[in-house]
């Protein structure tokens, strides 16, 4: 991935979005989700100087959005990013064996890549379905009802899809 | 084509999702085909129902026969039997608590029957992709009757005497920010959508744009006409993408159907709506750090005043509110404030949305005349406590709220009450919670999430929850004394009296309310070095009643740090050194003989 390729492709993201936006001067953040999609869960820092370009705003402005919200990272994460809620309704009904199986299976910390590069492990706050506690978003999609048993055929489940394509 | 004889409603709440629906609406669907029956049964998937516990639920009507935990495999029988053979198919019924079947707990149990539905009135009900079920269940009535039948005060009046407060937190009059945003002057004016829903056990909010968005597009719209804005937000957190997904098909419907756009419903007023993304910023739910964040800036509020009634976005006059108090405009102005205030009590009209998590047999969301009582809605409701415990306290509010002990059990909830009582309203999220939980882990694990949350702005939250959270690590750890207990209270108190924001002032109550009802606790953690929930793991052990165990290995064999020695049929020990207190082998013991001790 070079240098031109990140332009390229960021400039295209952000004009696309402007010229949607009810608003001028605002899409940082849309353009921003867009720019992590497209690069599969990740921000390139090299966008944050296109972006500089492109909106005429400070770098360190860019920088400061880019590093405050959570969801955003500049560092490269797994194919897929699990997050485990810790909120209070996950912790009483059992969050607690749902995190440390995670990490078990995974073998890895909050925080940390799969060696393979399949899975970042990251903890969430309320995922608003408590209904179904403990529960993990494993990029777009959520999974409820969780015990360590259920947690280990899910990854195995994914793991063995991963490999077979 | 032949008539649809059946009409299958599966809830696709995201609750019910993420238990497995969209499997069981697969096989379901094409086991329909493989009988050719898809032409004459209609499948509908609905929003939230509300009973995320019993989920993934199927409602087939004319009959109404409501069936429960339903999986992928068991999905094709009910083709087979109900539809195909009028057989209602018994063990994927309801069973009550004496094992009685029932075919229609919606029309018995008291957590269906106890409810009486204004803002999740579609859910559960209607299709939300579709437009035309919304209009036929009397929406967009309501923005047609303030188009063409009442002025903008009517409406202000209309919402005056409803005497809706804000749904989101603070509980702030309804109409008094319409009133305010709508006298502010200036040409220019937004309308935005709280839907930055986090604190953690609400998630009424997700339901609402999930199962009906319209609810939302036609209360903004008319909020616009009302207030005279032109453009409106609706900014949603990024962790719940199926709320933004409806959302943004429902805008389009509204656009195509001339509710939203140029000249709607053919008059000169023209409003539109965009969706911003949140990107994991719990403080965004605080208004002014919402619109900050929309601007495309870090999400650090502002000093208040200006309020965003006269200056919000971009400076301009700005009405917010969140999706719950929106979801309730649209019946109010067709039905009337008066109609709305019938329900409820003094200070606290109309209903309330209530999300049940937790330690609670029937967990999910209800929506409830206020002024009912803790009682009726955690026992008679949500069916109490599972598993024979007993209820401990039920935390409110979210992380600015507080715990209420069983005591307290018989107060009615309104905002007078819960403030007497050192919590809040907030949301509606209930957190009940059994004799194993520890208030003191319950306050340090609040203020794990404030410190993580906190925007970093203003000293007192930034560093004085951190330093809170230290103290509370001490103490769980067994090092905590009894000054630390004095330290926490005046840090608590500093810290509420001198943050910026709604986050900081309120960040402490889930440490003071605890302390207040539960200190002794607090006291035998830091005097006697025990947690009386046996929860903190540092004050506790896992042992093994070797009169009791028969040697069956099973718990050796869970152990993850093999901790447990022993031979077979022989009794075995846990080590305590190597032991983590992870609880495992006590979930796979069948004879009861292990048990957590703190001295």
């Amino acid at each position: 991935m070079s240098a031109e390729n990140v332009r390229e492709i960021v400039t295209d993201i952000y004009e696309n979005i402007s010229s949607q936006s009810l608003e001028k001067g605002d899409v940082l953040i849309n353009t921003l989700h867009a720019i992590q999609d497209h690069f599969g869960n990740f921000i390139p820092i090299e966008a944050a100087e296109v972006m500089k370009d492109l909106t005429g705003l400070p770098l360190s402005r860019i920088y400061e959005v880019l590093t405050f919200y959570t969801m955003f990272s500049t560092h490269k994460r797994g194919k897929y990013v699990i997050r485990v809620c810790k909120s209070l309704p996950c912790h009483v009904t059992g969050g607690q064996a749902v995190v440390d199986s995670l990490k078990n299976i995974l073998e890895i910390d909050f925080g940390e890549t799969t060696t393979d590069g399949l899975f970042t492990l990251e903890e969430t706050s309320c995922l608003g379905l408590c209904g179904v506690s403990p529960v993990m978003m494993i990029n777009d999609e959520a999974y409820g009802n969780l015990t360590p048993e259920r947690v280990s055929e899910i990854v195995d489940g994914m793991v063995s899809r991963e490999r077979s394509e | 084509m032949p008539a649809v004889e059946n009409t299958v409603l599966i809830c696709a709440g995201g609750a019910c999702i993420s238990a497995g629906e969209k499997s069981v609406k697969n096989v379901f669907e094409e086991t329909l085909k493989k009988y050719s029956l898809e032409s004459v049964v209609r499948v509908v998937e609905t929003g939230c129902m509300g009973a995320c516990d019993l989920g993934p639920i199927l409602v087939i009507y004319p009959e109404g026969v409501f069936y429960q935990k339903i999986t992928a495999e068991n999905a094709a029988r009910i083709v087979e039997e109900h539809i195909l053979k009028g057989r209602v198919v018994e063990d994927l019924l309801y069973k009550g608590d004496s094992g009685n079947l029932t075919e229609k707990p919606q029309e018995e149990l008291p957590f269906f029957t106890e409810q009486v539905r204004i803002a999740t009135r579609n859910l559960g009900v209607i299709d939300p992709l579709s437009i035309d079920e919304y209009i036929a269940r009397d929406g967009y009535f309501a923005l047609h009757k303030v188009l063409f039948e009442l002025s903008r005060e009517d409406v202000v009046e209309i919402l005056k005497k409803s005497e809706l407060k804000g749904r989101g937190g603070a509980g702030f009059p309804t109409w008094m920010k319409w009133d305010l945003t709508k006298k502010a002057e200036g040409d220019t004016k937004y309308v935005i959508c709280n839907a930055d829903e986090g604190d953690p056990g609400a998630f009424m909010d997700r339901a609402v744009l999930e199962g009906d968005p319209h609810t939302v597009v036609e209360a903004m719209t008319i909020a616009a006409r009302v207030v005279g804005a032109q453009k409106g937000f609706v900014y949603v957190r990024a962790e719940y993408p199926l709320a933004i997904e409806r959302l943004t098909h429902a805008m389009a419907m509204a656009r195509e159907y001339g509710f939203l756009g140029e000249n709607i419903l053919g008059t000169d007023f023209s409003f539109d709506l965009e969706i911003r993304i949140g990107a994991g910023a719990f403080v965004c739910g605080e208004e002014t750090a919402l619109i900050n964040s929309i601007e495309g800036k870090r999400g650090i509020p502002r000093v208040k005043p200006p309020f965003p009634a006269i200056k919000g976005l971009w400076e301009k006059p700005t009405l917010l509110n969140n999706v719950e108090t929106y979801a309730n405009i649209p019946p109010i102005i067709t039905n009337g404030g008066e109609w709305f205030s019938q329900y409820g009590v003094d200070g606290s009209r109309g209903t309330k949305v209530f999300a049940l998590a937790g330690n609670v047999k029937n967990t999910g969301l209800v929506e409830v005349p206020m002024g009912i009582t803790l009682r009726k809605l955690i026992f008679d409701i949500g069916g109490g406590v599972p598993g024979g415990k007993k209820l401990k306290a039920i935390q409110t509010g979210g992380p600015s709220g507080g715990c209420i002990p069983l005591e307290l059990i018989d107060t009615p909830i309104t905002y007078d009450n819960m403030k007497k009582l050192g919590t809040i309203i907030g949301s509606g999220g209930m957190i009940v919670m059994d004799e194993d939980s520890c208030m003191v882990d319950v306050a340090k694990y609040f203020l794990e999430f404030t410190v993580e949350e906190s925007c970093g702005q203003c000293t007192p939250c930034r560093d004085g929850t951190r330093r809170m959270l230290e103290i509370l690590e001490r103490i769980t750890e067994g090092e905590g004394t009894t000054e630390d207990l004095q330290l926490l209270k005046d840090l608590g108190e500093n810290i509420m009296s001198t943050s910026l924001c709604g986050l900081g002032q309120t960040a402490p109550q889930p440490v003071i309310s605890t302390m207040r009802y539960f200190w002794d606790e607090y006291e035998a953690h830091v005097k006697e070095g025990r947690c009386p929930a046996k929860k903190c793991k540092s004050l506790i052990q896992v042992v093994i009643d070797r009169d009791k165990c028969v040697g069956c290995t099973a718990c050796a064999r869970v152990c993850p740090v093999e901790a447990i020695s022993g031979s077979v049929r022989k009794p075995h020990d846990i080590d305590p050194e190597i032991c983590t207190r992870c609880g495992s082998c006590l979930a796979v013991c069948r004879f009861g003989a292990i048990s957590k001790v703190s001295p």
